[in-house]
């Protein structure tokens, strides 16, 4: 085995496809796969997993073909062992919260108490998801000022009596500035875990300063520790069953990925990986770090920013299923325009024929004009080799105008998105990944070149197989003397919660680090945001 | 009169109580002496008016049974809260804080404390005690620190305990922004009704903005709270000390607070504050719900010029005396091609420039809005690339007085401008 590369699969299940691919020693893509996506997941998960395994079967049997005799004299490693790590990008939690299903029941402890009790937890929530997560909220004593100091004690003896008259799988703690401030979180963690044996979601693992916005993500965080422990639980069964002994990872929304123990731990961190994955897969591809991604699906395009070869943040608040919440999402607009896109003689779309391309497109025999047909009449057609053009075949003269003009309406869309998204940076590459990416015109004003790198259909499965894992601090500081030393102990604390995630403490890096000051304070502060990342850990 | 766009009264009464000549109708609700008419009044018996509106935690006047009539008074209820929301952000002008917090206070409020009453100031007595209130703080921390329920309560007290008689309504100090959504939220807990009306038209960053300190009423009294519970009463000397002892102690309780500056009486509040706002905000929210055209929807409600429809280009922000200051460029698109504005930032939007052209300036009101929504958007929101248009429209009167301007005007903010009308600098555009 040890002369023989190592091997890994990242696995992305999107809303149409699930895609598979097998990466190789230097990264190249050695098998690919697309299977569509089934309703419960998990069917298509195994699905995409078969197809790529099979692939990679006549693969290495075409590798092995002169020596094969020789080899399997030896008893050469069959290559399910040459598979050393499995990534997986899943929904699994996006849709759990959108159709409230598998949700556990969470006890909402706030501390923070007599602050913040003029919105109480959970307000502003819709009632059906409230009904399906909550087991009961307490605003109790706790929490700290902006400058450090106690609002209160926690008081332990109130929140055990709100545990005691509660029904709850989990518990979520949130603190008055915990981002700065973590002890009582931290306390109360102790104080349930030795009482109450129930897993405790805490504020400062996983949200930044916004304490409504926070404690949303840290609720619906414990409300998911049930589906990541049927994810977990799915991905590890399909792997014994086919006889991996590889080591499963989940891809998280910053485009890095986490152990499966530390994805226990933070679920809610899965959700967005998709579009992160394939803005990683993308920047992997292309080779450039810097650039416009832009990801054409069959019913809408994403477009997203890499900056230094991650995804760049969005800046404003982030909804899941009507609930607010502030973790640090992939800045991303999506447009109504896809593949399947539909052509009408006054404009095109916003509905999309979707996966039902393969039969209502007119290049696929159908009579429903696409955005598909369009490009392929202005010469633009998938690098397949199949004579496209031809199977378009002969047009009324109304038909071809209108298919001229859609494509045109489509360009427009296209660069002003890329214009939105450039925020005046000119002079970078514009990737074009997805299913649709040939849909792209050759020039875009605002990128300097379009670059449509090989394996750009499942860029999103090559990202999520990319292996990196990250950690993040963000809080507020002092702006004077102990400034420095202050930023040095977060850079660590960073740096260990990427280690956690599992990277190789030897070579984790801190990418990114950013301070704004704050006005009308006491004393000048600066509030900080530390990331960490660096390769998986053997 | 009031600025452009400032809705009139309802035909059905005038603000001074007097029927207009052409109706014809001598009934007048008991208790607010206004005139009911047959349009505007819901004919129920007394006990069933009481079984309606009586709540045992609130005073008897919201019983308002005057001969087997019930005077339907206009009150605010969770689904106003949305459209007040989007007004407020709209009349904040850039600034004022984020309404978001505001809203869920304020939704809770009244689910628990019930509907809050939307009062003129013709419907108090002359001697009834008018409340201003504001939340002072740092913005970051006013997402994080959010004010506790007893707030208000402690403040009320402790203005009884100086007054010698209980606040009868509350009012906004400022109607942009977070504290024009926030008080609906206190006057529900308080039991008391919300006047209709503030003290800027607007928003502003400093507390001698407003317009009883233009009006020439004394800045003696600052009442505070904080989380904590501490009640820190203030007798400043003037309106510049009220500011600066004011921001002492928001600092030292954590950089969150609440106020209550120039409690007033409705006798003293005629002339000194500005009325009609919390019904304006409404409106202006009101107007781009379910519209085909919000942009135009709202343009027209609030009588206001387009400066520019364009994208924006660039946005520039730097930190000087504790200020953040900045600068946001806007080029024109469609019609407006090849135009070039230029909007000078501090918390709010001061100055708009083409070409060194004036084209708006403070007091006046601009607001940068989404092309497509008409939804405002913050100063601190602004982002490259954003399809935005920039409107702008006359601020209150009282700002325009010389002590209006000395207080407000484009000199009180850094800029070595003389003001001049927004109408005048666009009636040529």
């Amino acid at each position: 085995m040890a002369d023989l590369p190592e091997l890994g699969i990242g696995i992305d299940v999107g809303g149409t496809n699930t895609d598979a691919v097998v990466l190789g020693a230097q990264g190249r893509v050695i098998a690919k796969a697309k299977r569509p996506t089934t309703p419960d997941v998990t069917e298509g998960l195994r699905a995409a997993l078969d197809a790529v395994l099979a692939e990679l079967g006549h693969e290495s049997a075409r590798e092995a073909d002169g020596p094969r005799l020789e080899r399997e004299a030896d008893g050469p490693p069959p290559v399910q062992d040459r598979i050393t790590r499995v990534m997986l990008g899943t929904t699994h939690a996006t849709n759990a919260i959108l159709e409230r299903r598998n949700l556990g029941r969470v006890a909402v402890l706030r501390l923070g108490a007599p602050a913040t009790t003029s919105v109480p937890p959970l307000s502003g929530w819709p009632g059906d998801l409230r009904k399906a997560v909550s087991a009961g909220e307490a605003v109790v004593p706790g929490g700290h000022y902006v400058d450090g100091r106690e609002i209160r004690p926690p008081d332990l003896d109130t929140i055990r009596r709100f545990l005691d008259g509660v029904a709850a799988e989990a518990v979520a703690v949130t603190s008055v500035f915990s981002p700065a401030s973590g002890e009582h979180e931290r306390l109360v963690e102790e104080l349930v875990r030795a009482e109450y044996g129930l897993p405790v979601s805490l504020s400062h693992e996983i949200g930044s300063l916004g304490l409504l916005e926070r404690e949303n993500a840290t609720v619906l965080n414990a409300a998911l520790y049930g589906v990541a422990a049927h994810v977990t639980g799915a991905l590890v069964a399909a792997l014994a069953e086919r006889g991996l002994r590889a080591r499963p990872y989940l891809a998280q929304n910053d485009g890095t990925l986490m152990t499966l123990e530390h994805a226990a731990r933070l679920p809610v961190s899965t959700i967005g990986s998709g579009p992160a994955n394939s803005l990683r897969g993308a920047a992997y591809l292309s080779g450039v770090t810097d650039a416009i991604v832009v990801d054409v699906g069959g019913t809408s395009t994403d477009l997203g920013v890499l900056a230094g070869g991650f995804p760049r943040e969005s800046a404003a608040a982030v909804e899941i299923g009507g609930v607010l919440t502030n973790f640090r999402m992939p800045d991303i607009l999506a447009i109504a325009l896809g593949g399947g896109t539909v052509v009408r003689e006054h404009g095109i779309g916003p509905d999309s024929v979707g996966y039902r391309i393969a039969r209502e497109g007119l290049v696929f025999g159908g009579s429903t004009p696409t955005i598909t047909d369009a490009a392929v009449a202005a010469g633009r057609t998938p690098s397949d080799g199949k004579d496209w053009l031809a199977r378009l075949g002969d047009m009324s003269e109304g038909m071809a105008d209108m298919l001229e003009s859609a494509v045109a309406v489509a360009d427009e869309m296209v660069i002003d998105a890329v214009d939105r998204m450039a925020l005046g940076k000119s002079g970078r590459p514009l990737v074009a990944v997805g299913g649709g990416a040939f849909l792209l015109p050759e020039r875009i004003p605002g990128a300097d070149r379009v670059i449509r790198p090989e394996h750009a259909e499942v860029a999103n499965a090559v990202g999520a197989a990319i292996a990196l894992a990250s950690g993040r601090v963000d809080t507020i500081l002092p702006a004077g003397d102990s400034r420095s030393e202050a930023i040095e102990r977060a850079k660590e604390e960073a740096a260990a919660r990427a280690v956690a995630a599992g990277a190789d403490p030897s070579r984790v890096e801190i990418v990114d680090l950013l301070e704004v000051p704050l006005s009308y304070l006491s004393e000048p502060a600066v509030r900080v945001h530390v990331k960490a990342a660096g390769p998986l850990a053997r | 009169m009031k600025s452009p766009g400032t809705p009139a009264p309802p035909p059905a009464w005038k603000s001074d109580g007097r029927v207009p000549e052409d109706q014809d109708t001598p009934a007048r609700c008991r208790i607010c002496i206004r005139p009911v008419f047959m349009g505007s009044i819901v004919p129920v018996a007394p006990e069933a008016a009481q079984r309606i509106y009586r709540r045992p935690h609130l005073p008897d006047w919201r019983i308002e049974v005057a001969c087997g009539w019930l005077c339907r008074q206009m009150s605010i209820d969770v689904s106003d809260i949305p459209a007040l929301a989007r007004g407020c952000a709209v009349l904040g002008t850039g600034g004022g804080g984020d309404v978001r917090t505001g809203s869920l206070a304020a939704a809770r409020a009244i689910r628990e404390y019930g509907e809050v009453p939307l009062v003129r100031l013709a419907d108090l007595e002359e001697d009834a005690l008018i409340v201003p209130l504001s939340g002072i703080g740092a913005p970051t921390v006013s997402h994080e620190m959010i004010h506790s329920e007893d707030e208000p309560k402690r403040i009320a007290e402790e203005i009884e305990r100086i007054f010698g008689r209980p606040p009868s309504a509350v009012m906004s100090s400022e109607i942009g922004g977070s504290n024009g959504v926030a008080p609906v939220a206190w006057a529900a807990q308080l039991g008391l009704p919300l006047l209709d009306a503030d003290g800027m038209g607007r928003a502003f960053p400093e507390v001698q903005m407003v317009s009883m300190y233009v009006a020439g009423l004394p800045a003696d009294l600052v009442v505070m709270t904080d989380v904590a519970g501490n009640v820190v009463t203030i007798r400043p000397i003037d309106g510049l000390w009220s500011e600066r002892l004011a921001r002492a102690v928001c600092v030292a309780a954590g950089s969150s607070a609440l106020m209550a500056d120039y409690v007033l009486t409705a006798a003293v509040a005629r002339g000194a504050v500005i009325e009609g706002t919390v019904t304006r905000a409404l409106e202006i929210g009101r107007a781009t719900e379910g519209a085909a055209d919000p942009l135009r929807a709202l343009q027209d409600r609030l009588g206001a010029a387009r400066l520019i429809i364009g994208k924006l280009t660039d946005v520039e922000r730097r930190t000087t005396g504790g200020f953040v200051r900045g600068t946001a460029t806007i080029e024109g698109t469609g019609d407006d091609r090849g135009r070039i504005l230029t909007l000078e930032l501090q918390n709010e939007n001061l100055v708009a420039v083409e070409n060194g052209r004036l084209l708006a300036m403070v007091p006046d009101l601009i607001t940068v809005v989404d092309t497509e929504t008409a939804a405002a958007i913050q100063t601190e929101g602004l982002r490259y690339g954003q399809r935005v248009t920039v409107l702008a429209w006359p601020c209150d009167p009282l700002w325009r007085t010389p002590k209006g301007l000395e207080t407000a005007g484009p000199r009180a903010f850094g800029y070595e401008l003389d003001y001049v009308p927004v109408e005048e600098l666009t009636a040529h555009g």
